[in-house]
């Protein structure tokens, strides 16, 4: 059986001032799985998930999203970015907020109507956060403002989810709930690529995984590759030893 | 001068309403301005649009005060683009790069003032009167460019809201969704840049910035609604020209834009104190009502501690028990049985149904108050 190759990366290099960020990735995920990208700080997570999304100019390589530059796929991807990356005290609600996730659909100067609301509070519902619909977002905490990011990216209802460490900064609770929705999108055959931090949660979390550090290391099933020797190869430690310390 | 002299005098309503208007859409793009974080944009726009004047002045020889506001808008838009290059080419930050292209566009603009000056041409003088404003000098075509750029930028605003909010609030997002945020972005600084402009004759190129940021850091005190800041900040610009020219004009020889500066700084300073949510008086007020609060809490719960041990709720308790408990007080207790959460009776108390679901339901505060 052979699965659609969801996003594929090929020879993708980012500098910023000279220094290279990535180098010379090649990279392809198969349709239908829920992955981690791992690697140390500085590794180029972030910086990976937003080139793919054209957010940042690469200097070389290129990037095909179903065998189709991302400009033309734009409603096939949904993306979360890092809660730390907007400024909270904006004025403005919930459920405003979400409903920018379907400002992409609508277009230039169309303005949402009943059916992008409607879309809105089920995502909401969906994130448990429906009752918090007409907060300001200041007064939301850490964990219910990364659930409102998660609901902005659902109305757009895409086949491939990019987000930014989900997990950053939110609790027991929250962690839990966010994985049993990014479960659910992996059971309606949806791509769900997450740039993740803890190294212990992987195997329980993701059936793939994507080991980077500047230059990619591995990619592959979870139970695979998930071994010291990529851990070793990526963090340049080895982890296991290191841990028992 | 008296009220009626006031509304009858043709050249002080048409101050008036120039400031009146003038406030309006300093104070409407002011908002995006504050909240895309660059509230020195303006100030360095405004100093920059100096040199226009002054080579607009060199070019035509006249003091045609739209042609040197063409000027302005020129070299303004320079020093945006300028801004812009800096900072996405170098290392320099954006407060940097305007302060650079502040001094130094202000600098060459006194420079080519100075030279102005010195120029046997009996039309020179007066051009100065752009570095403070000066309301008087307002005509109806003045007033009448105004009104026609704030109804443009009116509609720009209302036509492409929903893309100037996502691109205030999250540009990356924006930029995933398809929006081009560089036409956006330009298309708010342009209007900034506008609004400076056409504000250059009345306040003034130092004390331009104040107008655009005044009304729009007062508004944000007063609300958590984008389009309520936008509207709220358009009516303190306007409330502030208005205010402004008035008492400036029954004060002799008081310059109008500095006072309608003070009077939108009044406007800040009341929002900032006595705004319901914001304001520093409220705050204040709640953070001492919620201490209180809390120390009802503490000994609510403390005797719920007690209290759940037995099988009836209601059963009395010695008052003196609770003595090991720091922070009691006799009012304290007249305080929770005021609420109804317990009763006394002489020496001893007893808890309510309503205080043992409260003190229960205590450490839930995760669930919104509906």
């Amino acid at each position: 059986m052979k699965t659609k190759i969801a996003v594929a990366v090929d020879d993708l290099t980012v500098a910023y001032n000279y220094k290279p960020v990535l180098w010379d990735i090649d990279l392809s995920i198969p349709e239908g799985v829920l992955m981690a990208i791992v690697g140390p700080n500085g590794a180029g997570k972030s910086t990976l998930i937003k080139s793919i999304l054209g957010i940042i100019d690469p200097i070389a390589g290129s990037v095909a999203i179903y065998g189709k530059p991302y400009t033309k796929q734009r409603d096939k991807v949904a993306y979360v970015p890092q809660k730390g990356s907007v400024d909270w005290d904006f004025p403005t609600t919930a459920l405003d907020v979400v409903m920018m996730g379907t400002y992409g659909s609508l277009g230039w100067i169309k303005r949402p109507g009943a059916k992008e609301k409607k879309l809105s509070l089920e995502a909401l519902e969906k994130v448990g956060m429906l009752a918090f619909k007409n907060r300001q977002i200041s007064q939301l905490s850490g964990g219910q403002q990364q659930r409102i990011f998660l609901a902005r990216a659902l109305v757009q209802n895409a086949a491939i989810y990019f987000m930014d460490e989900p997990f950053q900064g939110v609790d027991a609770t929250t962690e839990i709930a966010i994985i049993n929705i990014l479960k659910e999108l992996r059971k309606a055959g949806k791509t769900v690529i997450v740039v993740h931090h803890d190294l212990q949660t992987v195997p329980e979390y993701f059936d793939w995984v994507t080991f980077l550090n500047v230059k990619h290391i591995a990619t592959g099933p979870v139970k695979d590759i998930f071994n010291d020797d990529n851990l070793t190869k990526t963090y340049g430690i080895n982890y296991k030893v290191a841990v028992q310390q | 001068m008296d009220i009626t002299q006031y509304f009858t005098d043709y050249t002080l309503r048409t101050i008036t309403l120039g400031t009146a208007v003038l406030g309006a859409i300093c104070g409407m793009l002011g908002s995006f301005a504050v909240l895309r974080k660059q509230s020195l944009l303006g100030d360095a726009i405004s100093h920059a649009a100096l040199p226009g004047i002054a080579v607009a002045f060199l070019i035509t020889g006249a003091k045609d005060s739209n042609v040197l506001l063409l000027g302005a808008l020129v070299s303004g838009l320079i020093g945006v683009f300028w801004i812009r290059g800096i900072t996405t080419k170098t290392h320099l930050k954006t407060d940097t790069a305007l302060g650079l292209i502040l001094s130094l566009f202000f600098g060459f603009g006194m420079l080519l003032l100075t030279y102005i000056q010195k120029q046997p041409n009996a039309n020179q003088a007066g051009l100065d009167k752009y570095l403070f404003g000066q309301a008087a000098t307002l005509v109806e075509s003045d007033v009448l460019l105004m009104v026609i750029v704030t109804g443009i930028s009116l509609l720009v605003m209302l036509l492409f809201w929903k893309e100037f909010k996502l691109l205030l609030f999250d540009k990356n997002y924006a930029m995933t969704l398809g929006f081009n945020t560089k036409f956006i972005d330009g298309l708010i600084s342009f209007f900034i840049v506008l609004a400076i402009v056409i504000g250059l004759q009345t306040v003034g190129v130092v004390l331009m910035s104040a107008m655009l940021l005044a009304p729009a850091a007062a508004a944000r005190q007063w609300t958590n609604s984008l389009s309520t800041m936008v509207i709220l900040a358009a009516i303190f610009g306007a409330f502030s020209g208005v205010f402004g020219t008035a008492i400036s004009a029954s004060q002799n020889n008081l310059s109008t834009g500095p006072v309608i500066v003070l009077v939108a700084a009044i406007f800040v300073i009341v929002s900032f104190l006595f705004s319901p949510e914001r304001g520093i008086i409220f705050k204040q007020i709640r953070l001492i009502k919620n201490r209180r609060d809390l120390q009802l809490k503490k000994t609510l719960y403390f005797m719920y501690d007690i209290v759940r041990d037995h099988d009836d709720i209601s059963r009395p308790h010695a008052i003196r028990i609770l003595n090991s408990f720091q922070g009691f007080t006799k009012k304290t207790l007249s305080k929770l049985e005021e609420k109804n959460w317990i009763t006394i009776q002489g020496q001893n108390w007893s808890m309510t149904e309503d205080g043992f679901e409260t003190a229960a339901n205590l450490y839930n505060n995760n669930l919104p108050e509906s």
